[in-house]
């Protein structure tokens, strides 16, 4: 069975929610990113979601921005963040890997040729920010016939008929936007949230995790409640911009929003 | 299906084009793709958009024989179409004048654009000036700095200019900005793009209110030359002169198209703004279409000394034009622009935009290699003033 259903039957089990937690590929190496890997699934992070750098990430804020261009000056490529993959793998063959990024570097080996790699090195999931539905027959065709879950966004301004359909065409887990706008907002409405997720909730039988806007124990608390699991990212790449203990960091702050969850 | 159908339904020019962009935008994009297909024939919009151009924009621009130029180069009979002439100087006033009618009839009240060389945030800032909406432009940090008359321009039209300084600090960034804000102001606010870029349905809607220079040399041809012109030439940064100039003539197969993209400092140098001649096929800025980039997929900082040009990919309509061969894209550098800047001033007493002199640099190649009884229409899209500055301190000349 894949990775990511595992992961999340089993959290459904122990009536649990999945943490996701986000950091980009080589930022601020790729050594240190394996070792941020390992302590965020110590300190209880359930999934990994590998920012892919790009010189033109359009739907990031500034923190994540920052982040893909401190990897960027290490020339940190997909295949780099494919390498760490299997290198993660060699001691960990559970926490569920997925691949987030843009298209053009997803493009850059081959459509084929990365969703065979991926599959081989460990991936689990892609999410493609600017992959709607609607242009991505070619990698939903691959990433199927290679066992890897097309991971999708849902937003605030999809209406419900659109919102079935990328259910109807996803895999793995519902990413649910909870603002309208980049990585890092701050305006999480978790009122607005609430009737938007219980109406998606009934679209699809795939859990729903919920991202933008989690930063701490108290906006994990306050969405815990309705899904299946939160991403946090902008608060880590933060982290690792500020420089210091890193890894200290980072622990910690996945200790807090595992321990505001579970 | 016809070249005048395209795109597709879903965007398309063959391959490229499209809608690459975030969830959040989809539903924005579908409702501007609506509300445009409704809007294109009502006959009071059009009305009300020739209005504009006539009145406003200060239409038909002339379609002038440039008679001692032509003389000089020894050959084909050289025309230029008069853009520098409109209203703010360029031709990107055609566009602004017609996405603001758009924003109003969608009921927006908030205006972002993106701008390079600031022609494109001074002509959004003029229609938002003249409608009184609330009006943003991106500019990237290095274009403020070589276009600080534009950033005046567009500041005392009552504009707020945000500086880029993200990743090349240039037009791409700029864009990347402006996207980022519409995403999060998607319910008030109108996206100008500015030119045949990004995503469906923007590349149809910027062509479709640039194609009146075109329809304009249909008719003047007729009266002036007597026939269609034999080449049209227009400058390609993201190519909306050029397409508004070349789409009314895509049918007319003996019409010989050329697009020139800014060479920069030499093809082999790499430091340059060719991606048609020199880029590969990609996605960016919600479009497929060809770009510079590096194996691994990021996009490379370009170089070209007018900031219009300095663009790393272009309208996807281009791509479908160059592999279709439906239309030729060659290349000018930085130094054959600047010359043919001084020529034109010199000789015609027309001071033209570093941008459309990439253009004419290419007019001096061709015309003496053609028979007088031949003709060239070259796009004047903008004019020169605002790139004095550039071309002073080039000569080490401090104003």
């Amino acid at each position: 069975m894949n990775r990511i259903k595992k992961k999340f039957d089993e959290l459904s089990l122990n009536d649990s929610k999945a943490l996701i937690t986000y950091i980009v590929a080589g930022d601020p190496d790729l050594k240190t990113t394996l070792d941020l890997m390992n302590c965020m699934v110590e300190e209880g992070a359930d999934i990994i979601e590998i920012g892919i750098p790009f010189s033109d990430p359009m739907a990031e804020g500034v923190s994540i921005q920052r982040g893909h261009e401190r990897a960027l000056s290490n020339k940190i490529s997909i295949k780099d963040a494919l390498n760490l993959t299997s290198q993660f793998r060699k001691f960990n063959e559970t926490t569920p890997i997925v691949f987030m990024g843009y298209m053009n570097t997803f493009e850059s080996m081959g459509v084929k040729q990365f969703c065979k790699e991926a599959a081989n090195k460990g991936v689990d999931g892609i999410l493609i920010v600017d992959m709607p539905p609607e242009e991505s027959t070619e990698f939903s065709k691959e990433a199927k016939s290679n066992g890897i879950d097309v991971i999708r966004l849902i937003a605030p301004t999809t209406d419900l008929s659109r919102a079935k359909e990328i259910c109807d065409l996803s895999s793995g887990y519902i990413y649910y936007i909870s603002v309208k706008g980049i990585t890092g907002s701050n305006d999480l409405d978790s009122e607005d949230v609430k009737q938007k997720v219980e109406l998606l909730s009934n679209q699809t039988d795939l859990p729903i995790a919920i991202g933008f806007g989690i930063k701490d124990s108290n906006s994990a608390l306050s969405v815990k409640e309705l899904a299946d699991g939160i991403v946090a990212g902008s608060v880590f790449v933060d982290l690792i911009g500020e420089g210091g203990d890193t890894v200290a960091k980072i622990s910690k702050k996945t200790k807090e929003l595992s321990l505001a969850i579970k | 299906m016809s070249e005048e159908y395209l795109p597709d339904n879903k965007g398309r020019f063959g391959i490229y084009g499209g809608r690459y962009v975030a969830e959040t935008l989809v539903p924005a994009l579908d409702e501007l793709s609506e509300k445009y297909k409704l809007i294109k024939n009502d006959k009071d919009f059009l009305e009300e958009f020739r209005n504009d151009l006539s009145h406003y924009v200060g239409r038909p621009s002339p379609l002038y024989f440039a008679k001692r130029w032509t003389e000089f180069l020894g050959g084909a009979k050289i025309y230029l179409k008069r853009e520098d002439l409109n209203h703010t100087g360029a031709h990107k006033i055609n566009n602004t004048v017609g996405q603001i009618l758009l924003a109003k009839h969608m009921g927006k009240k908030r205006i972002i654009a993106e701008t390079g060389a600031g022609q494109h945030g001074v002509a959004s800032a003029t229609v938002a000036a003249r409608h009184g909406l609330e009006c943003v432009v991106y500019m990237g940090e290095e274009d403020i700095n070589r276009q600080s008359l534009n950033v005046f321009r567009m500041k005392l039209l009552g504009a707020d200019v945000v500086a880029v300084n993200s990743g090349t600090r240039t037009l791409k960034d700029a864009m990347n900005e402006a996207m980022r804000d519409w995403v999060t102001n998607v319910d008030d606010t109108y996206y100008i793009i500015g030119s045949v870029a990004g995503p469906h349905p923007y590349p149809e809607i910027v062509r479709d209110f640039n194609a009146v220079v075109g329809e304009e040399v249909i008719e003047q041809s007729k009266d002036q030359i007597g026939k269609n012109p034999d080449v049209l030439i227009a400058c390609v940064g993201g190519g909306s002169n050029a397409l508004g100039l070349f789409y009314p003539f895509i049918k007319s197969k003996e019409v010989k198209l050329i697009g020139v993209e800014a060479g920069g400092l030499g093809l082999s140098t790499g430091k340059h703004a060719a991606p048609l001649n020199d880029g590969k096929e990609g996605v960016l800025h919600g479009m497929r279409t060809y770009l510079m980039q590096d194996d691994a997929g990021q996009i490379l900082e370009t170089h070209s000394v007018s900031a219009g040009l300095d663009y790393p990919g272009v309208g996807p309509e281009h791509s479908w034009l160059k592999d279709t061969g439906r239309a030729e894209y060659v290349v000018a550098d930085d130094e054959e622009a600047l010359d043919a800047f001084k020529e034109l001033t010199k000789i015609e007493g027309i001071m033209p935009a570093l941008e459309t002199a990439h253009g004419l640099a290419y007019v001096k190649k061709l015309a003496p290699t053609m028979k007088p009884d031949k003709t060239i229409v070259v796009n004047v899209s903008g004019r020169g003033d605002k790139d004095i500055n550039t071309v002073a301190s080039i000569e080490g000349i401090e104003l």
